[in-house]
Order: structure tokens, then sequence, then C-alpha cells
């Protein structure tokens, strides 16, 4: 009984411990926003880096769900008639979820292992310790431009992602099965609106890669410095990472379309 | 790869992500159909707008001339009062009537103008009370029962008896 209760303290201070550390983490990262924005080179590099190298498996992941949705929602649209709102449906679920969503998975896995992987072994090599040494702020100089870099890439990266959905499935749509174009389009404008749907979607991806690239900071700052620490570093910033998304997601969903 | 290229490169990547949401905002929504500038306003009171909402077309003939801006209750009339945004380029007669209706079986609401005779137009503010409210299925359905029931209590009684007897 009593070994019970105290397992059940152990934790709740263990949990607590890593919040906190979490939360001073993130302060500190914060504040060292400010330096790194000061030297903007850096974060454009690592913008290549998170952004630009990303962009060949978003833009193929795109594609590929924008022709599939389009063709399994052309076969259960077609037995109502209803082949002309396909259009509508992608959009609404490209940009309203699937953007954002499959671009953060895909970010975690693409950018967010590589950042953890570089910033581990950067730690186990010493190189985070000699900077300190030289009176350079690791976290200005290291994790403030790759923090800012994955917030600016995640969105233009989402939006990329809805954009080459929505033409995959007119490939598939128009081109391939033949729906009109003009209904295509014009059933699309009407339905889906800037603000509450593009907008939305937008502000989303913004959150989603905020989680992506803080949890793979902090993965990667924190890990053990050996190479089994740095392996499971990326493991759990993929698990942790995908997991928040998903639950952060089901949340902003019900804040932003709770009213029809 | 030098700075120079790399700065290249994410310029050419932003002004993708630049692209994507001028393509989503005006291709794949209705951003810049209809912009508030080039329209004039109509207020049109309907007894009952059925399922009409904020943004729904307004048509003529079948071609869209604005979209419905707001819609509320009068407080004192206790009609909806619909404010409809039409382009600036169409003009209708004063006796022009609105009608809510349909597009297709199931489809969404529109306001409907049937343009009239006169010679004088609408302007901008104007209010307009020839309307025809949207059609309620259930108030129809019940009609129609109405109906039915009537005629069947109006014919010489036996009615349950004879379809028992068939059986």
């Amino acid at each position: 009984m009593t070994g019970l209760i105290d397992g059940l303290g152990r934790r709740t201070l263990e949990l607590l411990r890593i919040l906190g550390h979490h939360a001073t983490f993130f302060v500190d990262l914060l504040r060292a926003c400010p330096a790194a924005l000061r030297r903007p080179y850096l974060v454009v590099a690592q913008i290549h880096a998170i952004g630009n190298l990303s962009l060949v498996i978003i833009v193929a992941s795109g594609m590929a769900v924008g022709f599939v949705l389009a063709l399994q929602m052309y076969y259960a649209l077609v037995t109502y008639g209803a082949s002309e709102s396909l259009g509508l449906i992608v959009n609404l679920s490209l940009t309203r979820e699937l953007g954002p969503v499959v671009t953060a998975l895909l970010f975690a896995g693409r950018a967010g292992t590589s950042l953890t992987a570089e910033i581990g072994l950067m730690k186990a090599g010493e190189q985070l310790a000699a900077m300190d040494m030289m009176a350079v702020d690791p976290k200005s100089r290291v994790l403030a431009p790759r923090f800012l870099a994955g917030i600016v890439s995640m969105p233009i990266l989402a939006v990329l992602f809805s954009s080459v959905g929505i033409l995959g499935a007119y490939v598939v749509a128009v081109l391939l099965i033949g729906v009109d174009a003009g209904n295509f389009w014009s059933i699309m404008q009407s339905g889906v609106d800037v603000r509450r749907d593009i907008g939305n979607g937008i502000v989303k991806s913004i959150v989603f890669g905020f989680i992506c690239t803080f949890v793979a900071l902090y993965q990667g700052y924190e890990a053990k410095a050996t190479p089994e620490g740095v392996a499971h570093g990326t493991t759990r910033t993929v698990v942790i990472a995908s997991l928040g998304v998903l639950m952060m997601d089901f949340v902003l969903t019900a804040l932003m379309f709770s009213t029809p | 790869m030098g700075k120079k290229s790399i700065e290249t490169f994410v310029g050419i990547f932003v002004l993708l992500g630049m692209a994507g949401v001028v393509f989503l905002a005006l291709k794949a929504a209705n951003l810049g159909s209809f912009s508030g500038a080039d329209t004039y306003t109509l207020t049109a009171y309907f007894d009952n707008i059925g399922a009409l909402k904020v943004r729904a077309p307004v048509r003529s003939a079948g071609v869209t001339v604005g979209r419905v801006a707001a819609i509320k209750l009068d407080p004192k009339l206790y009609q909806g009062v619909v404010e409809l945004a039409i382009q600036r380029d169409v003009q209708f007669p004063t006796d022009s009537s609105l009608r809510i209706l349909t597009s297709g079986l199931l489809g969404d609401q529109y306001v409907g103008v049937e343009p009239g005779a006169s010679d004088k137009m609408w302007a901008a503010g104007d209010s307009v009370k020839q309307t025809q409210s949207a059609v309620v299925l259930e108030s129809l359905i019940s009609q129609f029962l109405f109906s039915k029931a009537a005629d069947a209590g109006g014919a010489p009684a036996p009615a349950p008896a004879a379809s028992g007897g068939k059986k």
C-alpha cells in the first residue's frame, strides 16, 4: 500500500519536473530569439535546411494525397450524382485538416529528426560546451535560429501541400475522370471561405510547426551524450511531436469549427 | 553552397509559399469574386427565410448578381430582414419581386429576382416589400395532408370499412 502511494508521488513529482524543465527551456529559447533575429543569415540558412530540403517530400505527398482523395471521393459521390462537389470536399479536407496535419507529421519525420540528431551529436561531441566556454550562448547561436526557421517553414510547407493536393485532385477529377471543370472550381469557390477555412488552416500549421520544432530541439538538447541517447532522442521526437500534433489538432478543430 | 545561393533558394521557397496562399485564396476560395466596393445594398423583408444563409447568391434568370450580406430579425414586424449586396452594374425596376428558391432538390437556398416593368430603378438602401417566402417542406406536406384529409372527410363515410373489406 505504502509502495503504491510512494510510486504515485514519485510519478507526480517526475511529471512536474519534466513540465518545469520544458517551461524553463521554452523561456530560455524565447529569450534567445531576439539575438537570433539580429543575425538573420543564421535563420535563413536554417530555413534552407528545414524548409527547402523538405519541399520535395511535401510536394510529392501532397500530390499523392490529392490524387487518392479525388479518386475515393469520386467513387463515393458518383452514387449520389454529386461528383461535381468533389472539388469542394477535397479542398475542405485539405485546407482544414490534411494539409496542416500530414505536413506536420512529415515535418516531424523529415526535419524534426534531423534537428534532434544534429543537436544531440553537437552535444555528444561537446561542441555546445565549447561554445559556452567561448562565451557564445549555444541557445541563441544554435537553437533559436532553428526554432524560428521551423515556425516560418511549416505554414509555407502546409500551404504548398494543400495547393498541390488541390491541383492533384484537379488532374484526377477533371483531366482523367472528366468531371466538369467549371463546376469543379465554382462549387469549390462558393463553399470555401478564405478566413474560416484557409486562414484557420494556416493558424493550425503555425501551431504545429511550433510543436514539432520545440519538441525536436528539446529532445536534442536534453539527449544523453551517447549514441544510444541520440537514437532515443530522435525516436522520442517523432513519437511526442506526432502525438502532440494530433491532440492539438483535435483541440484546435473544436475551437475553430464549432459553429457551422 | 555559397551564402548568396542559399539566400536565393530561401527566397524562392518563400515566394512559392506566397503563390500557394494566393492560389488558395483566389482560385480555391471566393476572395475577389465580389469585393464590397462595387456593390449596392438592398434590404428585403421576408415572412420566412427558410434555410437562407449569409453569402448565399442572389440570382436573376439564374445568373449570380450579388450575395446575401446579412440576415436578422425585425423585432417589431417579426419578419426576416435580409441585406443583399448587388453588383453596381446590375439594376432592377422598383416593381421587381424577390423570392427565396432552392437550387436543385436538396441544394442551397438563394434569392431569386423577378424583374418588373417599371421605369424607376432600385437605388442603394431601398427596402423591398414584394417578397415571397421560402417554401418550407414541412408546411407543404402538412397542407397536402390536410387537403387529403378534407377530401376524405367530405366523401360519404365508409373509407376504413372499404379498405378493410378489400383485404
